[in-house]
């Protein structure tokens, strides 16, 4: 039989805000065990939570940016259960009324299509703390630190027909949240995390199958391996005869598997209502016309702008578009030079660079200015294509300028005819042999007098006139 | 609505709280006269009212993202059962 | 000086007749000689003299205020910067906060001293002030009945003429039927007049804190001190406070326009002799001038229903925090975290606490939700629909506060719906939201007999006017109970 996946993702971005979404105390990661807990983070007695500006700002930037209702009126719950990680026995979330409504999301597909996901709802909630295993035995140690950091859910519709779709759609969320600034998208620290729902039906048919739900998957390639695992699992189990037991699931990522959650065995009931300790939530029009008015170029215009203000190609615009830091990179470097070829040098030598050294783009050792500055020198013919790559790798290792490089090592391109003829001169001269055959009919030997021409000016003469004359030189 | 002893400890684990057998008993006995006295309320009819959360017909206030707590870590720790390292201690959780 | 009012006390003080210290001295050793009513669950003697001094040495620089120097006591429901605040549980004994709570910081600002905790209904989960992890309250009218609750030890503490006044929280009637089992006067103000903050939750969207003393001047001043805005609870309303002594005004009752429930006065369990006071309390008031209409507040019995699906559901959930883990109770040698959460919880709240807790969690469990909590609040619209449309006609409503008197110590502790059932007549406020007071209005068999008015929102000076100037027609506010000192 053949199978289909069905595939939905909650997504949990943490809000760059810098203080907690119901109390005062500052977010920062890092620090020490509980220093960053207050009375309200800790569930003190008789102590009650004040919404953070800042988080419904981000939440209503979400909201605009995924095409969504933004709420006008929206509730705050509580979600009761125990556990250590939530001081007061239960999560301020959104149930019935979330901030953001039904919206979607474009992904680029394998074939170049482009398919529309559904997004379902986004809801302010607060995060939990965190419980360490190591180093108290017998014990866990609770540290609070995190509790109340504000968080924002978005769910998005069973829309995902694999792991590699959920894996697009899930950059592009990532993409998106650090382009409207509302969340550093630090998967590492878990500012950015993922939930996946998985079932699998056959092919043909409409009823979805019995889902897993698969936890706290903080990386896209965990993402990629737990949903490949899983829908590999509910195959084989169907077609063993077996049923898909409905549960949460936890990724082993060192044995590359998911396994059943043991802590939340038991069907869970939640108890939802609205949270009496806060009152509605209500955003009016004056309020989101502010937040559009600060809202970034979204990922999708700028894309298509680059294709119509530099001439990219759609794949090329895709990529440059696919974090905002990168955009304003390439855009710092095309202001300098030709578009394309900043396009280039941006996608390949610069890319390479900070993949193979591992360097994250804002901390890189060339600064977009300076990598403009550097294609410039290729646009201007002061230095070629080849020479431009040593100098990159000047500019890399040392953080100098490129016109400090060029000047203090003499790599000026020479573009000078005369002295160029007579550096050819002094090549035909010396190879009689190889000017014998070329005469003869043996022009391919074309090439080797261009490189030795080169090679005698220490490459930096001008390619496209030794070409020129040593081709009226050869055949004169 | 009358409740029996099996589910005073559904509602018990629920809540987390200790019952033995014989409060159990008493609970199921008590519980089950205070939900047939409010039981009452299905006889209302409250077709169409919309339910009332709240009773200030107010909407939340918000709060400027400003760092306004201080680290307080050893006030508030000193009145904890267990701590170590700065955390609070339970017995260990599992996964 | 047990006698005396606020209002005399502060007199008193301004002149130099007594001083603060003075005063304090003496309201501790009433305390002490008062133990058998159990009303203190701390007492702060080196505390509340040192702030004494200092109230007279601000008084000898021309700094006191009306309140400076005068000896108050909080319920312990309020927190108390690192003095214990148990909420009456076994849960909080040992737990001192390191904050006041907003009721706090305003009346140490005004210049009272605290001299101690009181006494109440354990998380103020009660009516009679037998829930206490300290064990009952003693009603000093006769010890072998209740106070009333949950602020029972607050109620008796100012019925005894220990303190001129005291702090009190009302989620269903917890200031006004224990004031009106004692006789003496209290206030719950309008939802959202008085923070929140620092005060320990049991329902949210009821609670509200509120001054219990012996007159409605004193009740003025006291909220005077208490009300404002406070930016950390959400729910506390930015409007500003009048000045409820110059509301005061003789003669409040002339033209007042006083609405009379049908379903108040010809309830079924309203004792005869309560009836009896009203009565007479209805002609002093129309004596004084006040127009009487009678009003229908249909929904009135549906309000004890209501209630105890909506505060239990909003307990259950506020009380999840205490689990042993960041403070408070936590059981011997737990196996495990479950065995942690159940035993800590098991063994710190009592039986009625547990009770509330398991009503609540049933409610709003899934499956039970829809008939019980969302109905619930459906029915609270209704009865706060009945005020709206009452109001339209009258400017108070007046009743009786409690279909009885003090009851007897352990007559209802064994079956919890006629023990919710005294609250008949104050529930219907808290979920409403709306501001009302109880003062003495009889005595029936030796036992006092609260008269509540109920106002509109924000309402509390028209309250208080009136309630004061009933007390300038009547002398049922000077009653004290014969103790032996």
């Amino acid at each position: 039989m053949q199978w289909e996946a069905v595939i939905g993702l909650e997504l949990h971005a943490q809000l760059a805000t810098k203080t907690k979404i119901f109390s005062g105390a500052a977010t920062a990661y890092g620090a020490e065990p509980n220093v960053q807990a207050c009375a309200i983070d800790l569930g003190m007695p008789g102590v009650l939570p004040v919404l953070n500006e800042r988080a419904v700002r981000y939440a209503v930037r979400l909201g605009l940016a995924l095409d969504a209702e933004v709420a006008g009126r929206s509730v705050f719950a509580r979600k009761n259960y125990f556990y250590p990680d939530l001081p007061k026995g239960y999560q301020i979330s959104q149930y019935e009324l979330p901030v953001v409504g039904q919206g979607h999301l474009d992904i680029d597909l394998e074939d170049g299509s482009i398919k529309r996901i559904g997004v379902t709802r986004a809801h302010l909630e607060e995060d939990a703390g965190k419980s360490l295993h190591e180093g108290f035995v017998g014990m866990s140690g609770i540290d609070l630190n995190r509790a109340g950091t504000p968080l924002l859910e978005i769910v998005s519709e069973p829309d995902l027909r694999s792991a590699r779709e959920a894996v697009a759609y899930m950059k592009k969320m990532h993409a998106l949240v650090r382009y409207l600034e509302i969340c550093d998208g630090n998967m590492q620290e878990g500012s950015f995390r993922c939930d996946a729902n998985v079932s699998v039906r056959p092919v043909g048919t409409e009823k979805f199958g019995t889902r897993t739900e698969i936890k706290n998957l903080n990386s896209f390639r965990f993402v990629d391996r737990a949903i490949n695992y899983e829908i590999e699992r509910q195959i084989e189990v169907l077609e063993a005869g077996g049923e898909i037991v409905q549960e949460t699931r936890l990724f082993d990522s060192d044995r590359g598997e998911t396994r059943p959650m043991r802590s939340k065995e038991e069907a869970n009931d939640y108890r939802y209502f609205p949270d009496p300790d806060l009152l509605p939530l209500e955003i009016d029009s004056a309020f989101i016309d502010e937040v559009r008015a600060e809202l970034p170029e979204l990922p999708d215009v700028r894309r298509q702008r680059f294709v119509e203000q530099y001439g990219l190609s759609n794949y090329d615009a895709g990529v440059l578009t696919a974090s905002r830091e990168l955009a304003d990179f390439f855009e710092i470097v095309a202001a300098q030079a030709d578009a394309k070829l900043a396009a280039n040098w941006v996608m390949g030598d610069f890319s390479a660079a900070l993949n193979r050294t591992g360097v994250e783009l804002n901390t890189s050792p060339i600064s977009a200015q300076a990598l403009g500055a550097l294609v410039a020198r290729i646009t201007d013919n002061t230095i070629s294509g080849k020479i431009a790559k040593e100098v990159f790798e000047v500019m890399w290792e040392t953080g100098q300028e490129a016109d400090a490089i060029i000047a203090e090592r003499g790599l000026e391109q020479v573009t000078d005819a005369g002295a160029i003829e007579a550096v050819i001169d002094e090549v035909i001269a010396a190879n009689p042999g190889q000017l014998e055959q070329y005469r003869a009919g043996k022009t391919k030997l074309m090439g080797f007098f261009v490189g030795q021409t080169m090679k005698a000016s220490g490459g930096k003469a001008n390619p496209q006139q030794v070409n020129e004359i040593l081709k009226r030189k050869l055949d004169g | 609505m009358s409740i029996d002893a099996a589910q005073v400890g559904q509602i018990a684990h629920l809540a987390r709280l200790a019952v033995d057998e014989q409060e159990s008993e008493a609970h199921a006995r008590n519980l089950s006269d205070i939900l047939a006295f409010v039981d009452r309320l299905a006889e209302v009819d409250s077709k169409d009212v919309e339910p009332m959360a709240h009773p200030l017909e107010m909407t939340q206030r918000l709060r400027p993202d400003q760092v306004s707590e201080p680290n307080e870590r050893e006030r508030f720790q000193a009145l904890a059962p267990s701590v170590s390292d700065g955390c609070y201690l339970v017995p260990r959780v599992i996964e | 000086m047990h006698d005396r009012t606020i209002a005399e006390l502060s007199a008193a003080l301004q002149k130099g007749d007594c001083s603060s210290v003075e005063l304090v001295s003496a309201t501790l050793k009433a305390i002490e000689d008062a133990e058998a009513l159990n009303a203190f669950i701390t007492v702060l003697p080196e505390q509340a003299l040192e702030a004494a001094a200092k109230a007279d040495q601000l008084r000898a620089k021309g700094q006191a205020g009306p309140l400076t120097g005068i000896p108050i006591a909080h319920k312990d429901i309020f927190c108390t910067h690192d003095v214990r605040t148990s909420c009456a549980s076994r849960m909080l004994d040992n737990f001192a906060p390191p904050y006041d709570a907003f009721v706090v910081e305003q009346l140490q600002a005004a210049g009272t001293i605290c001299v101690g905790k009181t006494n109440m209904d354990e998380f103020a989960m009660g009516s009679s002030n037998e829930t206490s992890w300290y064990g009952p309250v003693r009603n000093p009218w006769d010890q072998t009945r209740v106070p009333g609750g949950s602020s029972g030890g607050s109620a008796a503490a100012v019925a005894a003429r220990l303190v001129p006044a005291a702090t009190g929280t009302d989620t269903g009637g917890s200031i006004r039927q224990p004031a009106a089992l004692t006789g003496i006067c209290g206030l719950k103000p309008t939802y959202g007049r008085i923070s929140r903050y620092g005060m320990i939750a049991f329902a949210s969207s009821l609670d509200q804190a509120g001054p219990m003393a012996t007159t409605a001047e004193d009740l003025a001043m006291m909220l005077q001190a208490m009300a404002g805005f406070d930016s950390r609870d959400s729910t506390c309303v930015d409007q500003p406070v009048p000045n409820y002594q110059q509301a005061l005004k003789p003669g409040a009752l002339k033209g007042l326009r006083v609405g009379l429930p049908k379903e108040y006065f010809n309830a079924e369990g309203v004792a005869p002799g309560v009836q009896a006071a009203m009565e007479a309390a209805i002609t002093t008031m129309r004596e004084a001038g006040a127009e009487l209409v009678e009003i229908s507040l249909p929904n009135t019995e549906l309000a004890v229903p209501v209630y105890y699906v909506i505060a239990p559901a909003e307990a259950s959930s506020n009380l999840s925090r205490f689990d042993g883990v960041r403070y408070g109770y936590r059981c011997e040698n737990p196996v495990d975290l479950e065995d942690l959460y159940k035993r800590s919880r098991g063994e710190g709240f009592g039986e009625e606490v547990k009770r509330r807790i398991m009503i609540g969690t049933y409610a709003l469990s899934a499956g039970y939700f829809d008939a019980y909590y969302l109905k619930a609040q459906q029915v609270r619209r209704m009865i706060r629909d009945d005020f709206t449309r009452a109001f339209a006609d009258v400017d108070v409503i007046a009743g009786p506060t409690a279909p009885s008197t003090a009851f007897s110590v352990g007559e209802k502790s064994d079956d919890p719906v006629q023990m919710y059932l005294s609250d008949i007549f104050t529930i219907a406020v808290n979920l409403a939201g709306l501001p009302a007071l109880s003062i003495p209005a009889g005595l029936d068999n030796g036992l006092p007999v609260g008269l509540q008015l109920i106002g509109q929102y924000f309402d509390e000076g028209r309250l208080l006017a009136a309630a004061h100037d009933f007390q300038q027609h009547s002398d049922w506010h000077t009653r004290r109970p014969a103790m032996d000192r």
